[in-house]
């Protein structure tokens, strides 16, 4: 490891100024990603910013949504009694992910920003163009088994890896931000960043912008609700692929559908075209299959991972029939 | 007074120690002046390293020294004028480069941390040569290793099944698999003068670590003492003494100071061996009702360009069923790779996935019930060497497995049984490894308060050894346990073999009862009476009256002509009942049961954590675990905790392991038979045959990951 400067933050602001001042500066939150990296070579911060003890560990009722401080610990978000009546799916997401002790370290602002884990970005041996910019795309022709099935490019086919950002992404949260220009608000939509020729972009944050909450507006999803997460074992492995689901039903009927796919994009992958299908469509594993038919319209494998344009409208499926209730258990 | 006797379920006896974190690892031991040694991998497959700058991490913080090819002092066993030549990879004894991830320098610092910033300065040359990690690729390039023992096999007629009325013919893959034992690698050595060493090292046999060590550097092997008192689970990747620790014995000799190197997650994928990837080819041929009448078994494994790899994967299809016609061939295809090393219930159960995978074929080939086509050809001897059995018992384990298990709720026709969405099907599959005793010897010592200590240079790594030795010495001497003790892991105690082969309780166990009779067979001396005497021994009223102030016993013990003259075996009968989700291919193991033909069961309650050990070992093999090498590079991408899946808790059904519990009476006094491999071999094809009754769907390369059923 290298040496780097490690700067204990009291104040947001501070936190950004210093941020803005050195492009090689980290935050960090519960460093269950940023440690990893810097152990690896991947990450070589020449200062670390750590964000511990700003006041943003608290989750609050506001008029139009709930308001969840960036360095809420994932655990304590899937466990508050607030999340779990208002925002069920996210509570099922979050404990999709990891492990209980890796979640008692992630924070929210960590999580919406952790890496790939495409193997290819951690072997600093191997080309990677989110690592390295130019160095060429080792998982394109290689062991991609893991990776995306949609919006990709040829410079990077690495997807996002977090379960947590799929159910806010169903959940049109918004991310707070504050910044050397001030603060300002993204929809998680323009949050996360498909590759393009820019893979070492994640997101749409700019150089020396903190996370300081995430908004989760109200919404009816509270009853029928799923996050189904389909992985090589049954806990502490990342998706191959996964669905949040949050449906709003009346008399059998769909009033309003929320689905989103983790495992598949460089981002949480949001299935608009679908919602819009089971828009007013009674409840049918029938309209279920279709509805996932046009999810995956787009979608393009690779050598290793052809199974999972069969996986992820079965994940879909699946995950729309435990959130409505049809599915035997 | 109360006895302790054979087979009651006694608790471990270092149980409380290993749980309060007692039990010393050979990582934990602290020395003065301790230092610490990393190793720098290579990044590249093939070739040679032309030179090495060490320059930055000579003068980084904290170093000691930093040893390469180019400057190494020369391991005198090394040398080609070696007395007792080492075999393997000489670690910087040459600039030759074999496999990704060979050590190209080793770095000695004050700390860890310095160690490991200096290991990231030193910056190496290479000059690299195409290389081959594809195993696909260089199928046909396999070949027949030297020595008898893997000659072709053929009894009656080679390919008999393919003339046979029905036949199955099919290939089975099992992919590379890493020991992964919790506990690093770690070896810390310090030496006293220049002839002198001693090492704590994470290590299965101190006897032969003691050997490699002696050889390595030219000593007297009482001069090398080697500790191995706790191991966090070995599972063979601590059979032998791999090059890194003879580095760090030669890197305390530099330094002359206390030198303890710990392997990384990273570095136990490509240095200290594994299950090889293997391609395995069964042909099975019988008659219209079950009656084999040829087996065909090939298999192809992956072995190191440096040094040749070989196991038993072939050897289950000579003997586990009766056939006129059997024939094998083993090859192996030599790759830049690190060398495989037999990784729990060894090559058995890369054959035992194949062959039972393929008997279950057959079954529905023949529409027949799996457990009657293995009935229609159980063998009452061994055919490959025309000897009887020791002991079999394993009809009673199919019956024993199939109550247990609920076969009667299973279908003969995949996919037709159900539970709400899930899909569930039953499986059966049988093992059989070797019942091996070697020579072992035990020192018993008497004290006067009437304890006992006995010792031996075994090791534990993980079954209990030392609490099923406790066991059989309680039994013997007809004492409580709590009045035993029992030494192992230090080479200098009494001589034993290493921990390996599930030959522990039958070779170390054997020379522990017979020095616990010597001892009685003495006392009773002692008090004037015939020494077979059978009558209780007031052993402290025995010392006393003798006015002696210990007594001690050492006892040598091994097998006599038996092994000649019979054929001996362990064998078990593995069953799983699995749920599978047709959607999303995801696969719930609701149930395992492990049926044992072991001989007698020295301790119930540790030989059943034994057996569920190996079952959780099992499941990893058939479900999870794949190293897998990105072969552009010969690098592997999944070299860690997060990406190679060793089975977690939530993956472990209850497993229930039931003892046939008869004594053998051939193979050792106390007629037990070996449990740590059978606890494996089977479990995999068990499972596997169980996905295919629920789904239909016939996996036939491992690991059974959700998107190979749907
Ligand atoms: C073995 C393993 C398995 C895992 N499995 C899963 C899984 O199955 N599903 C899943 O979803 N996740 C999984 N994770 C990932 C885990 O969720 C993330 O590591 C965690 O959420 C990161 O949060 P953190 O607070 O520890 O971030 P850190 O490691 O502290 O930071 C990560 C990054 O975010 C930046 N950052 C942190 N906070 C802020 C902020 N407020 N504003 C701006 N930037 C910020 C840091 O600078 C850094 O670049 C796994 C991780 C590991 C190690």
């Amino acid at each position: 490891m290298n040496q780097f400067q490690y700067n204990k933050a009291n104040e947001s602001l501070s936190a950004v100024k210093l941020a803005a001042k050195d492009p090689n500066a980290h935050f960090l939150a519960g460093g269950t990603n940023l440690i990893d990296l810097m152990k690896m070579g991947v990450v070589i911060p020449s200062k670390l910013i750590d964000i511990n003890h700003l006041p943003f560990s608290k989750i609050e009722k506001m008029p139009h949504a709930l308001r969840v401080g960036a360095l809420v610990t994932n655990s304590d978000v899937a466990e508050n009694d607030l999340i779990k009546s208002h925002f069920p799916l996210l509570s099922l997401a979050i404990n999709a992910g990891a492990s209980p002790q890796l979640r008692n370290m992630a924070t929210v602002g960590g999580n919406l920003m952790q890496r790939t884990r495409c193997p290819y970005f951690f072997d600093t041996t191997m080309p990677c163009n989110k690592r390295s910019p130019g160095s060429g795309c080792g998982a394109l022709e290689g062991i991609n088994r893991m990776h995306a099935i949609f919006g990709a490019s040829e410079q990077c086919i690495a997807v996002n890896p977090s379960d947590m950002n799929v159910a806010m992404r169903a959940l049109d949260a918004v991310v707070h931000v504050s910044g050397p220009k001030g603060e300002r608000a993204i929809p998680i939509a323009d949050f996360h960043r498909l590759p393009g020729n820019h893979p070492e972009l994640d997101n749409t944050l700019q150089k020396g912008e903190l996370i300081t909450a995430v908004d989760l507006p109200y919404t009816p999803f509270t009853k029928n609700v799923y996050y189904l997460k389909v992985r090589d074992r049954s806990s502490y492995a990342f998706a191959l692929t996964s669905a949040a689901v949050a449906l709003y039903i009346e008399n059998g009927t769909i009033k309003e559908a929320r689905l989103a796919m983790g495992g598949v994009a460089h981002k949480p992958w949001r299935l608009t075209i679908a919602e819009e299908f089971l828009k007013g469509k009674a409840v049918s594993e029938d309209h279920f299959k279709q509805a996932s038919q046009i999810a995956m319209q787009g979608a393009k494998a690779y050598q290793y991972n052809q199974f999972k344009l069969k996986l992820a409208p079965n994940t879909l499926v699946q995950s729309l029939k435990m959130a409505s209730g049809i599915a035997s258990s | 007074m109360k006895k302790d006797t054979i087979g009651e379920p006694l608790n471990r006896v270092d149980g409380r120690l290993k749980v309060t974190g007692g039990a010393k690892y050979s990582g934990e031991y602290k020395f003065p002046n301790l230092t610490y040694a990393v190793l720098v991998p290579t990044t590249i497959t093939n070739g040679t390293v032309t030179a090495v700058d060490i320059r930055a991490a000579k003068y980084a913080p904290g170093v000691l020294a930093v040893i390469t090819p180019f400057n190494a002092p020369k391991v005198p066993g090394y040398q080609p004028d070696a007395k007792k030549p080492v075999k393997g990879l000489k670690l910087f004894n040459d600039n030759q480069i074999h496999f990704n991830g060979q050590p190209i320098a080793l770095v000695v610092a004050d700390t860890f941390e310095r160690a490991t910033y200096a290991a990231s300065l030193v910056k190496a040359t290479y000059q690299a040569q195409p290389f081959e990690t594809n195993f696909h690729k260089n199928f046909d390039s396999g070949v027949t290793p030297d020595g008898g023992k893997y000659k072709d096999y053929v009894r009656g007629e080679a390919d008999a099944y393919k003339n046979a009325p029905v036949k199955i013919e099919q290939e089975y893959i099992q992919p590379s698999e890493m020991h992964n034992p919790m506990e690093l690698h770690v070896t810390t050595a310090y030496w006293e003068g220049d002839d002198h060493v001693t090492v704590y090292t994470k290590s299965q046999g101190v006897m032969s670590s003691q050997r490699a060590v002696a050889a390595a550097f030219d000593l007297e092997p009482t001069n090398v003492q080697i500790n191995s008192r706790f191991v966090g689970g070995a599972f063979g990747s601590s059979l032998r003494t791999w090059p890194h620790e003879i580095a760090a014995v030669q890197a305390a000799r530099l330094v002359k100071r206390p030198v303890k190197l710990t392997l990384t997650r990273e570095q136990m994928f490509t240095l200290v061996g594994y299950r090889p990837l293997t391609i395995q080819k069964i042909g099975l041929g019988a008659t219209a009702d079950g009656k084999l009448v040829g087996i065909t078994h090939e298999s192809h494994s992956q072995t190191a360009v440096y040094e040749e790899f070989t196991e038993g994967a072939v050897n289950v299809s000579r003997f586990l069923y009766q056939s006129p016609n059997a024939n094998t061939r083993y090859k192996v295809v030599p790759l830049n790779i690190g060398v495989p090393a037999p990784m729990r219930g060894p090559g058995e159960s890369t054959g035992a996935y194949a062959l039972e995978s393929a008997m279950d074929e057959l079954s529905y080939a023949l529409n027949l019930d799996p457990i009657e086509l293995r009935l229609r050809n159980y063998t009452d001897a061994d055919q490959e060497r025309n000897l009887p059995w020791s002991s079999k018992y394993l009809k009673e384990c199919y019956q024993l497995g199939a109550d247990r298990i609920g076969w009667s709720n299973r279908a003969q026709k995949p996919g037709t049984v159900k539970d709400g969405d899930w899909l569930v099907g039953y499986g059966i599959g049988c093992g059989a490894f070797g019942a091996y005793r070697g020579h072992a010897e035990a020192k018993i010592k008497l004290m006067a308060d009437g304890s006992v200590n006995i010792q031996s240079a075994t090791t534990d790594i993980g079954p209990g050894t030392n609490t099923a030795m406790i066991v059989i010495a309680a039994d013997t001497l007809g004492l409580p346990a709590e009045k035993i003790t029992f030494d192992l892991g230090n080479s200098s105690l009494p001589p034993a073999p290493t921990q390996g082969g599930s030959s522990t309780v039958s070779s170390v166990g054997s020379a522990v009862h017979d020095v616990c009779v010597a001892l009685k067979q003495k006392l009773y001396i002692l008090q004037g009476k015939p020494q077979d005497s059978t009558d209780d021994i007031d052993y402290a009223g025995v010392l006393k009256q003798q006015n002696l102030p210990y007594l001690e016993v050492t006892k040598g013990s091994q097998s006599g002509d038996n092994a000649k003259n019979y054929s001996m075996y362990s064998f078990s009968a593995h069953f799983a009942k699995v749920y599978v989700h047709p959607l999303t291919g995801v696969v719930k193991i609701k149930n395992l049961i492990a049926v044992v033909d072991a001989g007698k069961i020295v301790n119930h309650k540790t030989a059943a954590s034994q057996m569920k050990g190996g079952a959780v070992g099992g499941i990893g093999m058939a479900m999870t675990e794949e190293a897998i090498i990105d072969d552009r590079f010969g690098r592997y991408v999944n070299g860690n905790f997060a990406d190679y899946h060793v089975p977690v808790n939530a993956d472990i059904p209850q497993i229930e392991a039931i003892f046939i519990d008869k004594a053998d009476p051939i193979i050792n006094p106390v007629g037990t038979k070996g449990i740590g491999e059978i606890s494996l071999i089977g479990v995999a094809p068990a499972i596997a045959n169980a996905v295919y009754n629920a789904t239909g769907i016939r996996v036939r390369d491992l690991p059974i990951t959700p998107d190979k059923l749907i």
